[in-house]
């Protein structure tokens, strides 16, 4: 299973495209948004933990549709399910896999994102530890996500359809950890939920997933 | 005579049943739901705060109670599907699905024209209506996976799998906006240990009014799945045809 | 495995299949395009389940090679094969190399192979899995004569070795031991399924 970890993680730095582009979109936003609000400080420091949860969840939505459906085309999926690695496993390293190339970086990009959106100076820390326990929920998702549409032509617009709903509960508690955070309260309800949540779907979504898969390689 | 409800459960006696079940609830849930409104709307004394407009509520709480229950219907179904693998109940989640969600927007639509005139806006991020709001965006998906699978088999277990999925996380949702934001909405309408929070003079019209809407919901389900279950059977005949 | 059937895209395909393979049997499926020999072998792979009968092979005995090799582009040939066999919790991956003479390509990057230096790698895969039972699947499209020479004298060896192996293939590998199964006498006829496929609805 280590394996196939280093494999995805060697393929996205030698594809090169699968770090940068999320991130850069993330930089856009968080440029773009100022720039439609307006440049007024106040402002923009209430509204920097909303826009940089949302940005970094739809920057890892970018690169959802990539985790499985290049090894269906090229066939390694058929390998993979037909090899000693339970199909549990394999969807669990390729979460985490594009974890560590999405939502990892992301997490380490946003607080130079929070001083170009004048986040507040309490508010980074839990910025910070709310996005590192929040992502690894969102690849999870994602990853079902991508067992789910992973026969389909067209099947990106649809994996958007069908994530974004599922992750409502984690940007809420993720934005409200920040917001919180901001403001100087107790963090510590909303900072439980979200690692609940994280812990709840990292043990129990990967058995949807590959369930999933083996129905559409069928 | 019947031994068991799964025989129910064979396409051709599901269709053999619901051919007279389907004209006589369909009947009832026009008749039952014309008298819940129009006892409601026309026999039923302004209220003293709300006024006439309160009386959306004959609309709007029993279409708001069919759109969560055709989810759970969806779930029960669903895991009959997974578990049992008969055809017609994996039929009747994709044919509750577009209730549900005609139901879903029934409920926001009525919420915002009660909402209007009560909070003087169309829309507030209570967590009510939040939540409804969320569950369409489930009923979205849910449906665009049924549309993009080209496969039944496939696209049974697939949307099966996405519906458990999906209640466990609708209700998590829930529960994040209620966390999120205290809410303008009023209590729930119908509650049991909260004493007399209603009159008689509405509850029953409106219990009419529910029990129509879940009338209609029936018979729409039995409609859809009869749909289902024709085009099926047109289509294994085409392949049957090729195989000659 | 007994009494297989199998079925494609809700279509009864197959039925009534049997066949019994020991150590050392080479097993050659013929028939014309579309009659099912990709089916049943991804039936017996386990990647699609049986409509009737019954598979008495384990799983971890049996290893598929595919149209699709499962090949990383941007990966070299070595790195390709290794991760395979580390997949398999194999490590040695020097023989296979030799066997399918990809020893001087070892450092190249697959997507700079050809097809049918490709295909030699996707077979090379079939050595570092350890496993006992191959299920081929049109093995030597694309590759030369040579190739196909080389290929037959793997497959003699891992024969002589005790393993088995089912080829779907229309070309000639030089086994001349092996048994040869036309599936075509096997084509299911259109019925109601036991699975309650479409056939019920009718």
């Amino acid at each position: 299973m280590i394996a196939l970890l280093l494999r995805d993680l060697r393929l996205a730095v030698r594809a090169g495209g699968g770090f940068g582009l999320g991130l850069a979109f993330f930089l856009i936003l968080a440029v773009l948004v100022p720039l439609g609000v307006g440049p007024e400080s106040a402002l923009l420091a209430r509204i920097a933990p909303g826009i940089l949860w949302v940005g970094a969840l739809l920057a890892c939505l970018l690169s959802l549709d990539r985790i499985l459906a290049l090894d269906y085309e090229d066939g390694s999926l058929d390998l993979l399910a037909t090899a000693p690695i339970p199909l549990e496993g394999v969807v669990t390293m390729k979460a985490a896999a594009h974890w560590i190339t999405t939502g990892l970086p992301l997490t380490l990009l946003a607080p130079v994102l929070g001083v170009l959106l004048s986040l507040p100076a309490p508010a980074y820390g839990w910025l910070v530890l709310s996005l590192a326990l929040g992502t690894p929920a969102l690849s999870v998702i994602g990853t079902f996500g991508a067992a789910l549409t992973v026969g389909l032509r067209r099947g990106g617009l649809l994996l958007s359809l069908l994530v974004l709903p599922l992750y409502v509960p984690t940007l809420i508690f993720g934005a409200e950890v920040v917001r919180r955070g901001a403001d100087g309260l107790s963090v510590a309800t909303p900072l439980a939920l979200l690692a609940g949540i994280t812990l709840g779907a990292a043990a129990l979504l990967p058995f949807a997933s590959a369930a999933a898969i083996r129905i559409n390689l069928r | 005579m019947v031994s068991s409800y799964w025989e129910y459960a064979n396409p051709t006696r599901f269709m053999q049943t619901s051919g007279w079940l389907l004209p006589v609830v369909a009947v009832l849930a026009v008749v039952t739901t014309a008298v819940g409104l129009i006892w409601g709307f026309f026999f039923t004394s302004d209220d003293f705060r709300q006024g006439s407009t309160v009386k959306i509520l004959f609309l709007h709480v029993p279409s708001a109670l069919m759109a969560i229950n055709a989810w759970l219907m969806m779930l029960v179904v669903s895991l009959i599907w997974l578990i049992r693998r008969h055809h017609v109940s994996a039929l009747a989640a994709k044919a509750a699905a577009p209730v549900g969600l005609a139901m879903t927007v029934i409920a926001l639509f009525t919420g915002a024209i009660w909402g209007q005139p009560m909070w003087g806006t169309w829309w507030v991020w209570d967590p009510r209506l939040t939540s409804f709001l969320v569950l369409f965006l489930f009923y979205l998906g849910y449906l665009a996976l049924w549309q993009a699978i080209e496969d039944p088999d496939t696209a049974a277990d697939l949307t099966a799998v996405l519906c458990l999925v999906g209640s466990v996380f609708a209700l998590l949702s829930r529960y994040a906006v209620f966390f999120w934001s205290q809410g303008l909405h009023q209590g729930p309408s119908l509650s049991l240990q909260a004493g007399e929070r209603m009159d008689m003079a509405y509850k029953l019209p409106l219990y009419v009014a529910m029990t129509g809407f879940g009338l209609i919901f029936v018979a729409l389900v039995l409609l859809g799945t009869r749909t289902e279950i024709r085009a099926r059977r047109i289509k294994a005949l085409v392949a049957r045809e090729r195989m000659g | 495995m007994n009494n297989l059937g199998c079925a494609r895209g809700g279509l009864p395909l197959l039925e009534g299949v049997s066949l019994r393979l020991g150590a050392g049997a080479a097993l050659v499926l013929r028939g014309p395009n579309g009659c099912g020999k990709t089916t049943l072998l991804r039936t017996l792979a386990g990647l699609q389940p049986p409509l009737e009968g019954t598979i008495s092979a384990p799983a971890e005995a049996l290893a598929y090679a595919a149209h699709a090799d499962g090949l990383k582009p941007t990966l070299s040939v070595r790195e390709n094969l290794a991760f395979w066999a580390a997949v398999h919790g194999q490590r040695d991956i020097a023989p296979a190399l030799t066997a399918m003479d990809l020893r001087d390509l070892a450092t190249r990057p697959a997507q700079n192979l050809s097809a049918g230096q490709k295909r030699r790698l996707g077979l090379a895969r079939l050595l570092v899995t350890g496993r006992p039972i191959w299920l081929l699947d049109e093995p030597t499209v694309s590759l030369d004569t040579a190739s196909v020479a080389l290929f037959g004298a793997v497959v003699r060896g891992h024969l002589a070795s005790g393993g088995a192996v089912i080829i779907a293939t229309h070309i000639d590998l030089g086994l001349p031991e092996a048994q040869e199964l036309d599936l075509v006498p096997y084509r299911a006829k259109p019925r109601a399924m036991p699975g309650g496929f479409d056939e019920a609805f009718i």
